[in-house]
């Protein structure tokens, strides 16, 4: 793919991560530039002026953000290879769906229960865990979410597999346990390279997680 | 094969609106079904059982939920005629972004200026107004968010102009005042029959949010 890719990002951001799969899927290189969130670089204020937040993909110095906005168009850019959506327009409104869902019922209800305690993190824990179990009746008994083959509402989620160990250790339950599928379409996706060379160490997530939680007192 | 579609909506819904503007754009019949949000039908549960929301729009059987999916899904569809999303990836992203950006900013923003009052209200409406200005900024000096053709922005964006007057209202602040080529937009938007069908009088909508306010018992 000609051209120059920078991506903004931080290693734990599971829309990151997202985005990292995306073009590793693709077979696109990029250059990464780590952002300190308590201190944002001039590029990403230039970049992202509307949100000011990360991901932002800088294709030949021309920004895009929002992470399944950025995923959509790496998927656009590179028909050829690995098609991320289906061609089929009830198909991709189906995907697309369930890349919301992500966004709007495990990434909220997962920063619920992770940036609070007692009665607050109770209610996050409980929706993240209403969630999880629509995605798991979701995947049902397919290998991906996409059925034979890695698909977008697979990419859209697994950034939030190695998230599960810091949810089960704030949250004190086990995801294993309660979503025992869910674990093993995430240990599946871990087999893809594209997946395994992007996804952060579920040990550094929970670290970086103490760390902030932490500095709020708790 | 005939195509069959149904629209699940409430009147007062922007996200509804944007439905039944992408509808009449691409020129499609469909079967309108008003729902009661406090007795929602079994078709409505049975057809978006995740969310149990308004819009969902149902073809040939099959449900699509969520208004920008619907609209997508709209466009990529019916493809021959009044094209909403642009072809070339870069400004499909950039179309995206702003659809997101009203669904995040200006939605939220102006829900928040007539649910309070006071000093939380007064910040509500700069936020508010601060979010009408930057999608004024993307507008420019062009006709519609598209360029020369009405697109998926302004898809996305109109509805929430039948809302205006309800907010200036409630508010006590004039959006023509603080974003005039946006209220310029807007009239152009409705000279446009597919969006003048589908948009209700803004003082119903107004007449609308004082009974949730009652409701809310929000004075």
């Amino acid at each position: 793919m000609a051209g120059e890719f920078v991506l903004l990002t931080l290693p734990e951001s599971p829309f990151g991560m997202r985005v990292k799969v995306a073009l590793a899927e693709k077979g696109i290189e990029y250059e990464e530039k780590v952002e300190n969130l308590f201190d944002k670089s001039p590029l990403l204020l230039q970049m992202n002026p509307v949100h000011k937040k990360i991901p932002v993909l800088i294709h030949n110095g021309t920004p895009i953000c929002e992470s399944l906005i950025i995923v959509q168009y790496i998927d656009e850019i590179s028909k050829d290879k690995s098609p991320l959506l289906p061609s089929d327009p009830y198909q991709c409104a189906h995907d697309r769906f369930w890349g919301d869902f992500v966004d709007k019922k495990i990434h909220p209800t997962g920063r619920r229960l992770c940036a609070n305690i007692g009665e607050e993190q109770e209610a996050g824990k409980k929706e993240l865990i209403e969630g999880l179990k629509a995605m798991e009746g979701e995947l049902g008994d397919k290998p991906y979410f996409n059925g034979e083959t890695f698909g977008f509402v697979d990419l859209s989620f697994v950034p939030f597999y190695p998230w599960f160990h810091t949810y089960e250790s704030i949250g004190n339950f086990s995801i294993e346990a309660e979503f025992p599928k869910l674990v093993a379409w995430g240990k599946r996706c871990m087999e893809k390279e594209s997946v395994s060379k992007s996804l952060a160490d579920p040990h550094k997530i929970l670290d970086f997680v103490m760390g902030r939680r932490k500095k709020m007192g708790f | 094969m005939a195509e069959e579609v149904t629209l699940l909506d409430f009147w007062a819904s922007p996200f509804g609106m944007r439905c039944r503007v992408a509808l009449a754009e691409k020129g499609v019949n469909y079967e309108y079904k008003e729902e009661n949000l406090r007795d929602k039908s079994p078709l409505l549960l049975q057809m978006n059982p995740v969310h149990k929301k308004i819009p969902v729009m149902i073809h040939n059987g099959k449900p699509v939920c969520e208004s920008l999916n619907i609209v997508q899904y709209i466009d990529e569809n019916w493809k021959d005629k009044s094209p909403l999303l642009p072809s070339d990836p870069y400004q499909r992203s950039q179309a995206r972004f702003w659809a997101d950006f009203v669904d995040k900013k200006a939605y939220e923003m102006g829900t928040k200026v007539w649910k309070t009052k006071g000093e939380e209200q007064e910040l509500a409406k700069k936020d508010f107004i601060e979010s009408l200005k930057l999608l004024e900024g993307e507008l420019g000096d062009k006709p519609y968010f598209g360029g020369e053709a009405f697109g998926y922005v302004d898809v996305t964006l109109i509805p929430f102009y039948s809302w205006f007057y309800a907010y200036e209202t409630c508010g006590n602040f004039s959006i023509e005042a603080a974003c005039p080529k946006l209220i310029s937009w807007g009239k152009r938007c409705m000279e446009k029959e597919s969006v003048s069908k589908s948009l209700p009088d803004p003082k119903k909508i107004y007449e609308f949010i004082l009974q949730l306010k009652k409701v809310f018992g929000i004075e």
